[in-house]
Protein backbone atom coordinates (compact mmCIF):
# COMPACT_ATOMS: atom_id res chain seq x y z
CA UNK A 1 0.00 0.00 0.00
CA UNK A 2 1.03 3.41 -0.84
CA UNK A 3 2.27 5.87 2.87
CA UNK A 4 2.03 9.68 2.91
CA UNK A 5 5.04 9.75 1.47
CA UNK A 6 4.69 7.77 -1.91
CA UNK A 7 1.49 9.73 -2.16
CA UNK A 8 3.33 13.25 -1.87
CA UNK A 9 6.35 11.99 -4.50
CA UNK A 10 3.26 11.25 -6.67
CA UNK A 11 1.38 14.41 -6.54
CA UNK A 12 4.66 16.65 -6.51
CA UNK A 13 6.16 14.52 -9.66
CA UNK A 14 2.89 15.73 -11.35
CA UNK A 15 4.44 19.17 -11.29
CA UNK A 16 7.67 20.25 -12.63
CA UNK A 17 10.75 18.21 -11.49
CA UNK A 18 13.74 20.88 -11.29
CA UNK A 19 16.76 21.04 -14.10
CA UNK A 20 19.57 21.67 -11.80
CA UNK A 21 22.77 19.89 -10.23
CA UNK A 22 21.01 17.71 -7.84
CA UNK A 23 17.25 17.75 -8.59
CA UNK A 24 16.37 14.65 -6.40
CA UNK A 25 18.32 16.20 -3.42
CA UNK A 26 16.14 19.21 -4.29
CA UNK A 27 12.39 17.71 -4.21
CA UNK A 28 13.44 15.49 -1.32
CA UNK A 29 13.81 18.34 0.86
CA UNK A 30 10.60 20.27 0.22
CA UNK A 31 8.81 16.63 1.19
CA UNK A 32 10.67 16.54 3.93
CA UNK A 33 12.94 13.12 3.01
CA UNK A 34 16.39 12.35 1.69
CA UNK A 35 17.63 12.24 -1.70
CA UNK A 36 18.69 8.15 -1.84
CA UNK A 37 15.35 7.87 -0.04
CA UNK A 38 13.29 9.95 -2.75
CA UNK A 39 15.51 8.01 -5.67
CA UNK A 40 14.61 4.43 -4.45
CA UNK A 41 10.87 4.97 -4.07
CA UNK A 42 10.58 6.94 -7.43
CA UNK A 43 11.88 3.44 -8.54
CA UNK A 44 10.21 1.15 -6.19
CA UNK A 45 6.78 2.97 -7.73
CA UNK A 46 7.39 2.84 -11.33
CA UNK A 47 8.44 -1.11 -10.92
CA UNK A 48 4.89 -2.00 -8.70
CA UNK A 49 3.32 -0.05 -12.41
CA UNK A 50 2.09 2.88 -10.17
CA UNK A 51 4.17 5.17 -11.91
CA UNK A 52 3.93 4.66 -15.76
CA UNK A 53 6.76 6.84 -16.67
CA UNK A 54 9.48 9.42 -14.91
CA UNK A 55 10.90 11.61 -16.97
CA UNK A 56 10.20 14.86 -19.52
CA UNK A 57 6.99 14.83 -21.24
CA UNK A 58 7.83 15.90 -25.14
CA UNK A 59 5.41 17.74 -26.81
CA UNK A 60 4.94 15.09 -30.06
CA UNK A 61 3.44 18.21 -32.07
CA UNK A 62 6.00 20.91 -31.57
CA UNK A 63 8.30 18.27 -32.18
CA UNK A 64 7.02 18.38 -35.74
CA UNK A 65 4.25 15.69 -35.23
CA UNK A 66 0.79 15.34 -35.45
CA UNK A 67 -1.61 14.03 -32.72
CA UNK A 68 -5.43 14.26 -32.44
CA UNK A 69 -8.42 12.33 -31.11
CA UNK A 70 -10.95 10.16 -32.90
CA UNK A 71 -13.87 8.75 -32.57
CA UNK A 72 -16.13 7.03 -34.88
CA UNK A 73 -19.74 5.08 -34.70
CA UNK A 74 -19.77 1.28 -35.55
CA UNK A 75 -22.50 -1.06 -35.64
CA UNK A 76 -21.65 -3.72 -33.19
CA UNK A 77 -22.12 -6.49 -36.11
CA UNK A 78 -18.81 -5.25 -37.51
CA UNK A 79 -16.97 -3.78 -34.23
CA UNK A 80 -14.11 -6.38 -34.38
CA UNK A 81 -13.73 -6.32 -37.82
CA UNK A 82 -13.54 -2.67 -38.14
CA UNK A 83 -11.40 -2.29 -34.78
CA UNK A 84 -9.05 -4.90 -36.60
CA UNK A 85 -8.90 -2.53 -39.43
CA UNK A 86 -8.26 0.69 -37.57
CA UNK A 87 -5.26 -1.00 -35.12
CA UNK A 88 -3.71 -2.27 -37.84
CA UNK A 89 -2.77 1.61 -38.71
CA UNK A 90 0.69 2.00 -37.26
CA UNK A 91 -0.16 5.38 -36.57
CA UNK A 92 -3.01 4.37 -34.09
CA UNK A 93 -1.48 4.71 -30.55
CA UNK A 94 -4.35 3.68 -28.25
CA UNK A 95 -8.07 2.63 -29.04
CA UNK A 96 -11.19 2.07 -26.60
CA UNK A 97 -14.37 0.98 -27.28
CA UNK A 98 -16.72 3.43 -25.06
CA UNK A 99 -20.55 2.68 -24.27
CA UNK A 100 -21.60 5.54 -26.75
CA UNK A 101 -23.33 5.86 -29.87
CA UNK A 102 -19.71 6.93 -30.45
CA UNK A 103 -17.78 3.77 -29.63
CA UNK A 104 -14.77 3.69 -30.97
CA UNK A 105 -12.34 6.24 -29.66
CA UNK A 106 -8.38 6.68 -30.89
CA UNK A 107 -5.59 8.41 -30.46
CA UNK A 108 -3.45 9.02 -33.64
CA UNK A 109 0.46 10.07 -33.63
CA UNK A 110 2.03 10.67 -36.78
CA UNK A 111 5.41 12.00 -38.18
CA UNK A 112 3.88 15.16 -39.44
CA UNK A 113 0.73 17.01 -39.37
CA UNK A 114 -0.49 16.45 -42.47
CA UNK A 115 -0.46 12.66 -42.14
CA UNK A 116 -3.31 13.28 -39.65
CA UNK A 117 -6.11 14.20 -42.38
CA UNK A 118 -4.37 11.55 -44.87
CA UNK A 119 -4.39 8.79 -42.34
CA UNK A 120 -8.35 9.32 -41.21
CA UNK A 121 -9.57 9.75 -44.85
CA UNK A 122 -7.33 6.15 -45.31
CA UNK A 123 -9.26 4.92 -42.56
CA UNK A 124 -12.53 5.86 -43.81
CA UNK A 125 -11.47 4.90 -46.93
CA UNK A 126 -11.24 0.97 -45.60
CA UNK A 127 -13.10 0.95 -43.39
CA UNK A 128 -16.49 2.62 -44.72
CA UNK A 129 -17.43 4.74 -41.99
CA UNK A 130 -17.28 8.34 -41.47
CA UNK A 131 -14.27 9.60 -38.38
CA UNK A 132 -14.79 12.88 -36.31
CA UNK A 133 -11.05 14.53 -35.77
CA UNK A 134 -11.00 15.92 -32.31
CA UNK A 135 -7.49 17.35 -31.82
CA UNK A 136 -6.87 19.24 -28.71
CA UNK A 137 -7.34 22.90 -29.22
CA UNK A 138 -6.42 24.07 -25.41
CA UNK A 139 -4.96 22.12 -22.72
CA UNK A 140 -6.11 22.59 -18.96
CA UNK A 141 -3.89 20.99 -16.73
CA UNK A 142 -3.23 20.58 -13.16
CA UNK A 143 -2.89 16.65 -12.42
CA UNK A 144 -4.00 14.18 -10.08
CA UNK A 145 -3.78 14.85 -6.33
CA UNK A 146 -4.10 12.75 -3.74
CA UNK A 147 -4.76 13.67 -0.06
CA UNK A 148 -1.40 12.64 1.40
CA UNK B 1 24.32 38.95 -33.68
CA UNK B 2 24.69 39.52 -29.63
CA UNK B 3 24.90 37.00 -27.24
CA UNK B 4 21.71 37.90 -25.67
CA UNK B 5 20.14 38.26 -28.87
CA UNK B 6 21.05 35.17 -30.16
CA UNK B 7 19.88 33.78 -26.69
CA UNK B 8 16.61 35.10 -27.29
CA UNK B 9 16.30 33.79 -31.08
CA UNK B 10 17.41 30.11 -29.64
CA UNK B 11 14.38 30.69 -26.83
CA UNK B 12 11.87 31.75 -29.36
CA UNK B 13 13.15 28.68 -32.24
CA UNK B 14 11.25 25.29 -31.62
CA UNK B 15 14.49 24.19 -33.95
CA UNK B 16 15.95 21.43 -32.66
CA UNK B 17 19.77 19.98 -33.52
CA UNK B 18 21.39 16.83 -33.76
CA UNK B 19 22.28 17.20 -29.77
CA UNK B 20 18.89 17.85 -28.96
CA UNK B 21 17.19 14.79 -30.49
CA UNK B 22 20.21 12.62 -29.00
CA UNK B 23 19.01 13.88 -25.96
CA UNK B 24 15.22 13.41 -26.60
CA UNK B 25 16.14 10.06 -27.22
CA UNK B 26 18.33 8.98 -24.21
CA UNK B 27 15.35 10.49 -22.33
CA UNK B 28 12.59 8.30 -24.05
CA UNK B 29 12.73 6.06 -21.56
CA UNK B 30 12.81 8.69 -18.78
CA UNK B 31 14.93 10.51 -16.73
CA UNK B 32 17.46 8.29 -14.96
CA UNK B 33 17.36 7.70 -11.48
CA UNK B 34 20.63 8.92 -9.84
CA UNK B 35 21.85 12.03 -8.28
CA UNK B 36 22.80 13.93 -10.99
CA UNK B 37 20.48 12.56 -14.02
CA UNK B 38 21.75 15.54 -16.09
CA UNK B 39 25.50 14.74 -15.39
CA UNK B 40 25.22 10.91 -16.41
CA UNK B 41 23.12 12.28 -19.43
CA UNK B 42 26.00 14.80 -20.52
CA UNK B 43 28.44 11.53 -19.87
CA UNK B 44 26.40 9.52 -22.49
CA UNK B 45 26.46 12.13 -24.76
CA UNK B 46 29.88 13.24 -24.47
CA UNK B 47 28.92 16.76 -24.10
CA UNK B 48 28.92 19.15 -20.36
CA UNK B 49 26.25 18.98 -17.58
CA UNK B 50 25.87 22.49 -17.69
CA UNK B 51 24.48 21.84 -21.33
CA UNK B 52 22.75 19.19 -21.41
CA UNK B 53 20.21 21.51 -18.73
CA UNK B 54 20.80 24.52 -20.76
CA UNK B 55 19.04 22.27 -23.97
CA UNK B 56 16.49 20.77 -21.23
CA UNK B 57 15.57 24.40 -19.81
CA UNK B 58 15.02 25.63 -23.31
CA UNK B 59 13.18 23.14 -24.34
CA UNK B 60 10.95 23.10 -21.32
CA UNK B 61 10.91 27.43 -22.19
CA UNK B 62 9.79 26.89 -25.58
CA UNK B 63 7.14 24.42 -25.05
CA UNK B 64 9.25 20.81 -26.60
CA UNK B 65 8.77 19.62 -23.13
CA UNK B 66 6.08 20.25 -21.55
CA UNK B 67 7.07 19.17 -18.05
CA UNK B 68 9.22 16.90 -16.45
CA UNK B 69 7.05 14.91 -14.49
CA UNK B 70 5.78 11.66 -13.79
CA UNK B 71 2.93 9.87 -14.85
CA UNK B 72 0.78 7.70 -12.62
CA UNK B 73 -0.94 4.75 -13.22
CA UNK B 74 -4.34 5.32 -12.17
CA UNK B 75 -5.69 2.01 -13.06
CA UNK B 76 -3.05 0.57 -11.03
CA UNK B 77 -3.04 3.77 -8.40
CA UNK B 78 -7.05 2.21 -7.25
CA UNK B 79 -9.31 4.07 -9.58
CA UNK B 80 -10.44 1.67 -11.52
CA UNK B 81 -13.37 4.12 -12.57
CA UNK B 82 -12.24 5.96 -15.10
CA UNK B 83 -14.89 8.26 -17.18
CA UNK B 84 -14.41 10.39 -20.05
CA UNK B 85 -16.73 13.45 -19.62
CA UNK B 86 -17.73 15.56 -22.30
CA UNK B 87 -19.23 18.85 -22.20
CA UNK B 88 -21.09 21.78 -23.92
CA UNK B 89 -19.88 25.13 -22.40
CA UNK B 90 -20.08 28.06 -23.90
CA UNK B 91 -17.00 29.30 -25.91
CA UNK B 92 -16.94 32.84 -24.22
CA UNK B 93 -16.15 30.87 -21.04
CA UNK B 94 -14.50 28.11 -22.08
CA UNK B 95 -10.84 29.40 -20.63
CA UNK B 96 -12.43 30.02 -17.15
CA UNK B 97 -14.41 26.97 -16.71
CA UNK B 98 -11.77 24.61 -18.50
CA UNK B 99 -8.85 26.24 -15.47
CA UNK B 100 -11.78 25.49 -12.82
CA UNK B 101 -12.39 22.22 -13.78
CA UNK B 102 -8.82 21.00 -14.49
CA UNK B 103 -8.06 22.13 -11.35
CA UNK B 104 -10.27 19.55 -9.44
CA UNK B 105 -8.05 16.98 -7.74
CA UNK B 106 -10.02 14.27 -9.72
CA UNK B 107 -9.89 15.35 -13.00
CA UNK B 108 -6.14 14.14 -14.75
CA UNK B 109 -6.68 15.96 -18.14
CA UNK B 110 -8.96 18.91 -19.35
CA UNK B 111 -8.88 20.12 -22.91
CA UNK B 112 -10.54 21.86 -25.41
CA UNK B 113 -11.21 20.05 -28.50
CA UNK B 114 -13.67 20.72 -31.39
CA UNK B 115 -17.85 20.11 -31.55
CA UNK B 116 -19.15 18.61 -34.92
CA UNK B 117 -22.43 19.80 -34.94
CA UNK B 118 -25.52 18.68 -34.99
CA UNK B 119 -23.96 15.24 -33.72
CA UNK B 120 -21.47 16.28 -31.47
CA UNK B 121 -22.06 19.02 -29.12
CA UNK B 122 -19.31 19.04 -26.74
CA UNK B 123 -16.22 20.98 -26.88
CA UNK B 124 -14.45 20.44 -23.23
CA UNK B 125 -13.25 17.05 -22.27
CA UNK B 126 -12.21 15.80 -18.29
CA UNK B 127 -11.06 12.86 -17.50
CA UNK B 128 -12.70 11.86 -14.31
CA UNK B 129 -11.03 9.49 -11.74
CA UNK B 130 -13.00 7.34 -9.38
CA UNK B 131 -12.29 4.35 -7.04
CA UNK B 132 -15.50 2.56 -9.12
CA UNK B 133 -18.14 4.25 -11.80
CA UNK B 134 -20.70 4.86 -9.28
CA UNK B 135 -17.70 7.48 -7.78
CA UNK B 136 -17.36 8.99 -11.47
CA UNK B 137 -20.88 9.31 -11.83
CA UNK B 138 -21.00 11.47 -8.27
CA UNK B 139 -17.76 13.26 -9.06
CA UNK B 140 -19.60 14.69 -12.71
CA UNK B 141 -22.54 15.86 -10.53
CA UNK B 142 -19.84 18.21 -8.75
CA UNK B 143 -18.56 18.83 -11.64
CA UNK B 144 -22.13 20.00 -13.21
CA UNK B 145 -22.86 21.56 -9.73
CA UNK B 146 -19.72 23.58 -10.33
CA UNK B 147 -20.85 24.99 -14.23
CA UNK B 148 -24.34 25.88 -12.62
CA UNK B 149 -26.20 27.67 -15.96
CA UNK B 150 -23.11 27.21 -17.88
CA UNK B 151 -23.44 23.01 -18.39
CA UNK B 152 -25.34 23.60 -21.85
CA UNK B 153 -25.15 19.82 -21.78
CA UNK B 154 -22.84 16.70 -20.73
CA UNK B 155 -22.28 12.84 -21.14
CA UNK B 156 -19.92 9.77 -19.27
CA UNK B 157 -18.43 7.67 -21.62
CA UNK B 158 -17.14 4.76 -19.76
CA UNK B 159 -14.10 2.58 -21.53
CA UNK B 160 -15.63 -0.60 -22.12
CA UNK B 161 -12.40 -2.48 -23.68
CA UNK B 162 -8.92 -1.47 -24.72
CA UNK B 163 -8.57 -2.58 -28.06
CA UNK B 164 -5.19 -1.39 -28.70
CA UNK B 165 -2.43 0.75 -26.29
CA UNK B 166 1.07 0.97 -27.71
CA UNK B 167 3.46 3.71 -25.89
CA UNK B 168 3.70 7.07 -28.30
CA UNK B 169 6.32 6.69 -30.72
CA UNK B 170 8.50 10.06 -31.03
CA UNK B 171 10.96 10.85 -34.08
CA UNK B 172 14.13 11.43 -32.31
Amino acid sequence: MLDSLDRAIINDLQGGFPICERPYAEVAQRLGTEEQELIGRIQQLLDKGLLSRFGPMYHAERLGGGLTLAAMEIPESEFDTVAAQVNAFAEVAHNYQRDHRLNMWFVLATETPQRITEVLAEIEAVTGYPVLNMPKEEEFFIGLRFEA
Amino acid sequence: MSGGALKRELLRSREIDAIDRALIQATQAGLPLTPRPYHLLGEALGISATEVMQRMARMVDNGIIRRISAVPNHYALGFRGNGMSVWNVPDLKIVELGRRIGALDFVSHCYRRPRHLPDWPYNLFAMVHGRDRDEVVHKVKAIAALLGSDDLGHEILFSSRILKKSGLRLNG
